[in-house]
């Protein structure tokens, strides 16, 4: 399978007054043409994951990696300039809240229009035909009075749909979704994972789906990363999820209440130090 | 005997073409020492009723019971030592210059309480923290921590009836068990009535006897436990929900 990114040992450090603070120790995985689920609790590094793929952490943090790459061009010897081609071109981020990603003082149209140009440099008038064409994708009615409305005028899942077509608009190949749908109600969220999933189905492209639920990865991703405490613990099928060896993903597994499988109690996750300094797991294939 | 009777509860918002009906006609019965969950999803009006019954929306009409309160426009002050609520978002309804100690003798000094020192050890006690907790502000606790220290508050004048509105949705489901655990071992302990909202029905299912499925402002369908485990939903929208809650299904996208 061709890879369209290849990360190897990924590093992210803070200095603290107590010394360097490793939040992400080591992450290998590749990304095919797939959908690929990053799992983990607060705190996990699973989110500074997928930030730093798009060198997203503000100095002092900082990114370090073996091997960082995207088609085969090395991400971590880009200049500055040329990584802002690759945001919203090449790889595009979608983030959990959409009250808190749109531009407050812009209508729909300026903002989609401002990222289409920026990467096409097509006219106004073609980037407005295309904007158009990506909010009747991902199943927004009227896209004409939706151009012109405001982001406060938008529900949250409106809101959410608006964010993944102006991050789909300059067609990327990969798509980072951090919990795209963790601030948005179960009927909603289905949604507007399906039109997600019918995208990168359709447009051959690769997903990160970085999520908190492990219900949600198992059924929507292919392949699934369990991230703790900066590292990967195990590597799985997402639809092998429910036989996790590792005792983590178990024991994450076993603190959810079921509805099918009812238990006076649930268990509680009992913390191992030595899956702290266990190395990480490779999710490269 | 039911502990809370809700009969007919409406409540809304701003008046004339500004009026918005936030709950519709709603009516729930929690018997005494039960654990009743509303769920729905946002602005379904679920948290909208248990701040009805605290008495923090201005506008509601119907019949509110609590014991052996009929709740009118004002309530004695016997009601609050009796009924305590638990917010969402423990990182907000801490104050965070107060330590655990003034957070809590503040609230049992208001209830007129004596042994103050007493109390806070044992109410720490009671909810898996121990003393070394006492002297803490809200920045030095973790998530789980701060609303176990809410959960505390709440149990500070002894009440029998606590109104929980999402209290783990903010934390990771490794803490969320720690809490729902606690939560039920208090129950038995203290005998109390439990009225819950979430907006995630594995979790009510797990604490509670009784559910009410809320859609904007009415109560839909009130399913028992038994009927929510075999999957035996009676109103199309509480099937949904169901559906939902394990996972992503690309059928259940189809027909949304």
């Amino acid at each position: 399978m061709s890879n369209l990114l290849d990360v190897e040992n990924l590093r992210v450090t803070f200095p603290t007054r107590q010394g360097e603070f490793e939040a992400v120790r080591g992450v290998s995985f590749t990304l095919g043409k797939e959908r690929l689920g990053i799992v983990g609790e607060s705190g996990s590094g699973k989110s500074l994951t997928g930030r730093a793929i798009l060198r997203l952490i503000r100095p002092p943090g900082r990114v370090e990696a073996d091997k960082m790459e995207l088609h085969g061009r090395d991400l971590m010897a880009m200049s500055e300039k040329d990584m802002q081609k690759v945001r919203g071109q090449e790889i595009s981020m979608v983030m959990q809240d959409p009250k808190f990603s749109l531009n407050p003082v812009m209508n729909i149209a300026d903002q989609i229009i401002e990222i289409y140009r920026f990467h096409t440099g097509a006219s106004k008038k073609a980037a407005w035909v295309k904007a158009i064409e990506m909010l009747e994708a991902v199943s927004i009615r009227d896209p004409e009075r939706v151009m012109r409305a405001y982001p406060h005028e938008m529900s949250g899942g409106m809101g959410q749909r608006i964010m993944i077509a102006m991050m789909l608009v300059t067609e990327p190949k990969i798509l980072i979704a951090d919990e795209p749908t963790s601030a948005l109600d179960v009927s909603v969220q289905t949604q507007v994972l399906s039109i997600i999933d019918r995208l990168v189905r359709e447009r051959g492209m690769g997903l990160i789906f970085i999520s908190h639920d492990l219900n949600l990865v198992s059924t929507f991703c292919d392949r699934v990363l369990i991230m703790y405490a900066g590292r990967v613990v195990e590597v799985l099928d997402a639809k092998h999820l429910h036989d996790a060896k590792h005792p983590y993903t178990r024991g994450l597994l076993g603190s959810l209440p079921r509805i099918d499988a009812p238990k006076a109690r649930l268990e509680v996750l009992k913390r191992d130090e030595t899956w702290r300094d266990a190395p990480s797991v490779s999710g490269r294939i | 005997m039911s502990r809370i009777h809700i009969e007919g509860l409406n409540v809304w918002f701003g008046e004339g073409e500004e009026r918005v009906d936030a709950v519709k006609n709603a009516s729930i019965d929690v018997p005494s020492g039960a654990s009743f969950g509303l769920v729905g999803e946002s602005g379904s009006g679920k948290s909208t009723i248990l701040r009805a019954l605290v008495g923090l929306v201005p506008n509601w009409s119907g019949k509110m019971q609590v014991g052996d309160f009929v709740l009118g426009k004002k309530r004695p002050k016997a009601f609050y030592k009796d009924v305590q609520m638990v917010f969402q978002d423990p990182y907000a309804s801490l104050h965070p210059r107060h330590s655990v100690d003034q957070v809590l003798g503040e609230t049992l000094s208001l209830h007129g309480f004596k042994d103050i020192d007493n109390r806070i050890m044992r109410l720490l006690d009671d909810v898996g923290l121990g003393p070394a907790f006492r002297f803490r502000y809200p920045h030095q606790l973790s998530g789980g921590q701060r609303q176990r220290v809410a959960i505390a508050r709440a149990l500070a004048p002894e009440p029998s009836v606590i109104l929980l509105d999402e209290p783990t949705s903010a934390l990771d489901v490794s803490v969320q068990a720690e809490v729902l655990n606690l939560l039920a071992d208090l129950r038995e302990e203290h005998k109390l009535t439990y009225l819950m909202v979430s907006h995630n029905l594995a979790v009510v299912a797990h604490m509670c006897d009784a559910t009410a499925v809320m859609q904007n402002g009415e109560i839909v369908e009130v399913l028992t436990v038994e009927d929510m485990r075999a999957m035996n939903p009676s109103h199309p929208y509480t099937k949904h929900l169901l559906d939902s809650s394990f996972g992503y299904n690309p059928d259940a996208a189809q027909s949304a």
